[in-house]
């Protein structure tokens, strides 16, 4: 049923109907109108779930953590400081194989401190083995949420995923989201069937620590299974496809990239400006495309190639920096692209919530065009 | 040997590391002083001292570590600890 | 005839615990007062790495490790999916002091403030011995470890003294909240069988020597923890719902009996006695008699 609603109130609508059995959350901008509407859910006796009102982030995600080992389906969602405080956890929850689902709701890092958003947070932590999908709007931030319990829980995956929706820009505005109804999602999704789990009949002991001998072999499953997330992924968005009628079969979307010189490549909700950018741009006559990546882990780079194929110049719109190297998802293009012969151009932009308005992803275009590229867009040189 | 995920393992296997390799000194248990009080066998941090079918007490020297706790313990002064000879 | 369990040790040899290890003693027993129906969580420490090298565990119930400091936190989330789930094992945290009293002290902390039904156990060996024997929040007054050590400009060792972690959590509302030692293994049983059947977050402290961190004979582990509690430095005792309620007596030895026996005290003594040092852990052990009572009265002699 179509409604107009908040963006992290589509969240909490959903994540209820996921079911999870314990939800823990710390507050923190722009994600408290998640956890603050779960809790109400709870009092309201809406969601049957243990809700713990944990002392830091850090202990948030431990305790999903301890939940979820436990063979529950778990929750939590936080962003910026507080993922940064959960550094440690996170790769220890991926090296558990705990199929965690957790809405990062993108914030910039300090310092300096910034409440707004960029992606810093979550790529971030690109190498710690949580898959990361990245929300366009708020319906796709509601449907990647079923989607995503799906894939971490599927036997052959087990890992844990970020599913990342820009804070403010998408959290904090009210768009109109199809709600599934609770039966349609527990067709869905069903009931939380562990791999293994702490049960006192069968007992087993978690997270043993292992020597040189055995250390780099699990890591290398894990890899392992990253990769098999993909072909998941593209599992569960196709029957998503199949049932709610909006596909996301795919790892990357192009648009208007067919016949495309030039392509913007970029993840979140800047891909709703860029479109609309590159429609502008179509009017006058400029062949001009956007390749939106919807999993940044993993990294769709094989994909990204084969839709790039025929692009000439590639402008990467990186909403955070690998301060001293240029934006993270720059670089990965770069080296998926390795060999294809385009141009590509990384541009720094929209740091710390500054705003990004159709012109400005024009005026990237004409930079890459001009073959003027990895730089910092739109620096207020005045206050330099 | 697949690699459980998750790095679990089910229980048992630590005991395939016989820690009785470790040893220095050896306990020797003398059943006929013994007076079954049983704090032998609680106290050991290896949990290798078993009860015999007499109600006394041996140690099982695949794990015994020669720690001499059980010769502190013992009530009776019934148990020794000797250099292994090896 | 003591409370020998034949056959079912459900934390079995071949781990990898120094020979006399104090840790080792109260993980086996820990499991003989929980029994099968548990779950424990654990924290990184010498406990959870002597005993479970991949593949090779010596745990034979359900246990987790996940970090260093955030065991409390686990086992909130246990507590919490057992709940839902409607089970019945009981959830058991199981870390050493450095994790306790120091890194841990933020998700314990919480744990206990929002009541969850778990029971920590701390194995106080009074220093982060898994690292190499550092100080920790609960190295006592005047000990050497490799981070206090005792030299020329700090000839006392650790100048800093013990955390009351029984009164911060004491403090937080636990309903339980005791301390023990390995020198009284049946005492200690008993206490985490009291600890797992009271509802809400339960505290118990058990002192375990170190012979490797403290510098002493491996043999001589329980009799250190029983001098431990016979000078007064280290008391047993039981809190319900904040207020102590029984202290084990004593007849009071002085300190030095206790102190000269470990290496970690030997800059008291050599190379010149520090008698003023040596005074102050006097003082340490005579105002813990007077708090908890602990000195046996001595009758007068009568006319």
């Amino acid at each position: 049923m179509m409604e107009i609603m908040e963006g992290s109130h589509a969240v909490a609508e959903i994540v209820k109907r996921c079911r999870p059995q314990v939800v823990s959350a710390y507050p923190i901008t722009p994600q408290t109108h998640i956890v603050e509407d779960l809790a109400q859910m709870v009092a309201n006796c809406e969601l049957d779930a243990e809700y713990i009102t944990v002392e830091s982030e850090f202990s948030a995600l431990s305790a999903c953590l301890g939940a979820s080992a436990a063979g529950s389906r778990v929750y939590s969602a936080t962003t910026s400081q507080g993922l940064a405080l959960m550094f440690e956890v996170c790769f220890n929850v991926a090296g558990m194989r705990q199929p965690i689902v957790m809405t990062i709701a993108n914030r910039s890092l300090g310092a300096p401190l910034s409440i707004w958003n960029d992606q810093q947070d979550s790529i971030s932590l690109r190498d710690s083995g949580w898959l990361q999908f990245y929300a366009e709007d708020n319906q796709e931030a509601a449907d990647l949420h079923m989607i995503a319990y799906k894939v971490c829980e599927d036997h052959d995956v087990l890992l844990p995923a970020f599913v990342c929706f820009d804070g403010f820009i998408l959290s904090h505005t009210y768009e109109p989201v199809d709600l599934p109804s609770q039966e349609e999602v527990d067709a869905y999704l069903p009931a939380f069937t562990p791999y293994q789990r702490l049960d006192a009949e069968e007992p087993l002991s978690f997270g043993m620590y292992a020597t040189p001998e055995y250390y780099m072999e699990f890591r290398y499953e894990i890899d392992q299974a990253m990769r098999r997330a993909k072909e998941a992924f593209i599992r569960a968005g196709r029957e998503f496809g199949e049932q709610f009628g909006r596909d996301y079969s795919a790892l990357v979307e192009g648009y208007r990239l067919d016949d495309a010189d030039t392509a913007l490549v970029a993840m979140g909700s800047i891909c709703g400006t860029a479109k609309d950018a590159v429609d502008e741009m179509r009017d006058a006559g400029r062949k001009v495309g956007l390749l939106k990546i919807r999993t940044y882990r993993p990294f769709p780079g094989p994909e990204i190639a084969e839709a790039l194929k025929g692009v000439s110049t590639v402008a990467v719109l990186d909403k955070n920096i690998s301060l001293g190297n240029g934006g993270a998802v720059g670089t990965e293009v770069k080296s998926a692209l390795y060999g294809s012969g385009a141009a590509v151009y990384d541009y720094i932009i929209a740091l710390g919530g500054r705003d990004v308005r159709k012109r400005d992803i024009a005026a990237v275009v004409d930079l890459a065009e001009k073959g003027e590229g990895d730089m910092f867009y739109g620096l207020r040189t005045e206050v330099l | 040997m697949a690699l459980r995920i998750g790095c679990a393992a089910p229980p048992g296997r630590a005991l395939e590391n016989k820690t009785g390799a470790w040893r220095v000194f050896k306990p020797v248990f003398d059943p006929e002083t013994c007076s079954r009080c049983g704090m032998c066998a609680l106290v050991c941090p290896e949990g290798c001292v078993h009860e015999t079918e007499e109600g006394t007490f041996e140690p099982d020297l695949d794990y015994c570590k020669g720690c001499g706790i059980c010769e502190e313990v013992c009530p009776k002064k019934s148990i020794r600890m000797e250099k292994e000879e090896k | 005839m003591a409370d020998v369990e034949q056959g079912c040790e459900l934390f079995s040899a071949g781990h990898r615990a120094c020979g006399g290890c104090g840790p080792a003693l109260a993980a086996r027993l820990l499991l003989k007062a929980t029994g099968k129906n548990v779950i424990i969580a654990a924290s990184t420490g010498c406990m959870e790495v002597f005993s479970t090298p991949y593949p090779e565990t010596a745990w034979g119930v359900p246990w987790i490790h996940s970090l260093f400091e955030n065991v409390a936190a686990v086992a909130s989330g246990i507590e919490a999916s057992l709940k839902k789930q409607g089970r019945s094992e009981k959830v058991v945290c199981i870390a050493g002091d450095g994790a306790t009293f120091d890194i841990g002290v933020l998700c314990i902390s919480g744990a206990f403030e929002r009541g969850h039904d778990i029971t920590y156990i701390c194995y106080d060996n009074e220093a982060y011995m898994n690292t190499g024997i550092q100080r920790s929040g609960a190295t006592p007054y005047g000990a050497s470890t490799t981070t206090s050590p005792a030299g020329a400009c700090a000839p006392g060792g650790n100048p800093l003294p013990k955390k009351d972690m029984p009164a911060i959590l004491a403090a937080h509302g636990a309903p339980y909240v005791a301390t023990a030692s390995i020198a009284y293994p049946n005492d200690f049983i008993k206490k985490v069988e009291r600890a797992i059947n009271t509802p809400g977050p339960c505290y118990i402290q058990v002192h375990t020597p170190c012979c490797t961190g403290w510098g002493f004979e491996s043999g001589e582990t329980l009799a250190m923890a029983k001098l431990a509690i016979e000078t007064g430095l280290w008391v047993n005792y039981e809190m319900v719902n904040g207020v102590v309620e029984k202290a084990k007596k004593v007849r009071r030895k002085p300190v030095e009996e206790y102190l000269a026996k470990q290496k970690r005290f030997r800059h008291l003594f050599r190379p010149a006695r520090l008698d003023a040092e040596i005074a102050k852990i006097q003082a340490i052990a005579d105002a813990n008699a007077e708090r908890f009572g602990i000195d046996i009265k001595v009758k007068e002699p009568s006319e």
